[in-house]
């Protein structure tokens, strides 16, 4: 199972706690996660990733373990940590707005 | 009908405010998803509990919003705004070639005759309906493909569709405004459109009688004579008796015809308001003071209201989706600023007192008479 941090906002609106844990079939990349979490969570889509682009929204990091992973490629696989729910993948919203 | 339910879109949340027939006291539920902004809210005439919401952020994006019980409880519905086709361009500020993308949904117009059947009004401009209560959505096309498309630009605030009226005598009959490409009409309900421009003078145009270009920001008609038609534009009221085929300005005595909102009077067909705005480089009441401008005659002669509203330093603007009126009678009339305040009149404009003084700045207000 893999664990995932969702932003304040996304976390009302799916109506969860801080952590969520899903399972990702196959190899864990963000794409999967992402892909999992639509899935568990539908209210949730549209709001992680682009519908035209399928790309990560601008104001919106992927992090796992300590590291930024926004810039890479998202279906490269993440972290054994990460795969294995030692260690979250972490959506972070930018610290911007008024 | 004994009652009034506000559903008010704000830049930190939405809020839905019920009151009896008197209007005077109110009660204030929310904010309902704080920290989201609300460009719109509005309720089925068919069946006012169901409430339509576009929420929107620069994190996430769009989300819609939906109650089946009149804004108590919301569910998340469809997001997913996809232009038919290849969307291709329109012109950019500079006058070089833009993509379409989309940002938001402005305004939510829901059918008159079907709860699940709804149209969205978004930027960059195009108009989206859906039959299946906001799950999913289906662009008209044919406006974005209108000849004049390529041409059309943002105004300031994006390009925007934020204004749709449907016809009640005959609903295939819609009208749209788009900051700033103009105004449209349908006569087949979204398949195609003409342009409604004939009359307007933008002076900031290199050609000011252009048939697009023209920064609309409301259009208002009373359901009893829709193909008589209210426009506050960028500069200039205007006021068309034939649907929009050709348009005369009304801006008469009024200190300044700069402003975002219109709307008219529940029973008096001719009974129009508006927030006259300084000027288009200063957002804010002429010297300070917060008035509504009623003309009883269909424009040209306009009076100032100003009991209950502040008449020294105020500097608030009044966005082009926060007035409406319910159809109580007396008529009441509402309008919510960028400094957090509604207003309310119970007696078609006469006297005001604001129902709430420091929410956050104020997007949308549609009033529910319930």
């Amino acid at each position: 199972m893999v664990r995932v941090e969702l932003p304040f906002h996304l976390r009302k609106l799916a109506h969860v706690d801080e952590e969520v844990t899903i399972d990702v079939p196959g190899a864990v990349t963000p794409h999967a996660i992402i892909d999992a979490i639509e899935a568990r969570y539908p209210m949730l889509r549209g709001t992680i990733r682009d519908y035209a682009t399928n790309q990560r929204k601008p104001f919106l990091r992927f992090f796992a373990c300590e590291e930024d992973v926004s810039f890479a490629a998202l279906d490269a696989p993440l972290p054994e940590a990460v795969a294995s729910g030692a260690a979250p993948f972490m959506i972070v919203g930018a610290l911007s707005g008024g | 009908m004994s009652g009034v339910r506000l559903l008010v879109g704000t830049r930190k949340g939405a809020f839905v405010m019920t009151s009896d027939g008197k209007r005077d006291k109110w009660e204030i539920n929310g904010p309902f998803f704080g920290g989201w902004q609300f460009y719109h809210l509005k309720g089925s005439p068919v069946d006012p509990n169901r409430i339509y919401a576009s929420q929107s952020n620069d994190w996430f994006g769009q989300t819609m919003q939906r109650s089946s019980d009149g804004g108590k409880t919301w569910e998340t519905v469809g997001n997913k705004f996809t232009y038919d086709g290849v969307p291709g361009t329109h012109q950019w500020y500079d006058g070089t070639p833009h993509p379409w993308e989309f940002k938001r949904v402005w305004h939510l117009e829901p059918s008159l005759s079907d709860p699940d059947t709804v149209y969205a009004g978004v930027e960059d401009a195009a108009i989206f309906k859906s039959t299946d209560g906001g799950q999913n959505w289906e662009e008209l096309s044919g406006l974005r493909r209108h000849s004049t498309g390529s041409k059309w630009t943002p105004g300031a605030g994006g390009m925007c569709l934020h204004t749709i009226l449907i016809d009640p005598r005959n609903e295939q009959r819609l009208f749209v405004a788009i900051s700033a490409a103009g105004a449209f009409r349908s006569d087949d309900g979204g398949a195609t459109w003409k342009t409604i421009t004939k009359g307007l003078h933008s002076k900031y145009l290199p050609e000011p009688t252009a048939e697009v270009g023209h920064c609309v920001h409301r259009i208002a008609f009373h359901p009893s004579r829709p193909s008589t038609l209210f426009m506050q534009k960028h500069w200039d009221v205007m006021r068309s008796d034939n649907a929009g085929d050709e348009w005369t300005k009304i801006s008469g005595n009024l200190p300044t015809d700069f402003g975002f909102v219109i709307d008219v009077h529940a029973h008096e067909p001719d009974t129009v308001f508006i927030v006259p705005i300084k000027s288009d480089a200063e957002h804010y009441p002429l010297d300070g003071k917060l008035q509504v401008f009623r003309s009883r005659k269909g424009g040209n002669e306009w009076e100032p209201l100003t009991k209950g509203l502040p008449q020294k330093d105020c500097y608030v603007n009044v966005l082009r989706e926060a007035m409406d009126v319910d159809s109580l009678d007396a008529c009441g009339v509402y309008f919510g600023t960028t400094g957090g305040q509604v207003y309310c009149s119970a007696d078609a404009g006469d006297t005001w007192k604001a129902i709430v003084h420091d929410l956050p700045p104020v997007v949308s207000v549609e009033a529910q008479t319930i």
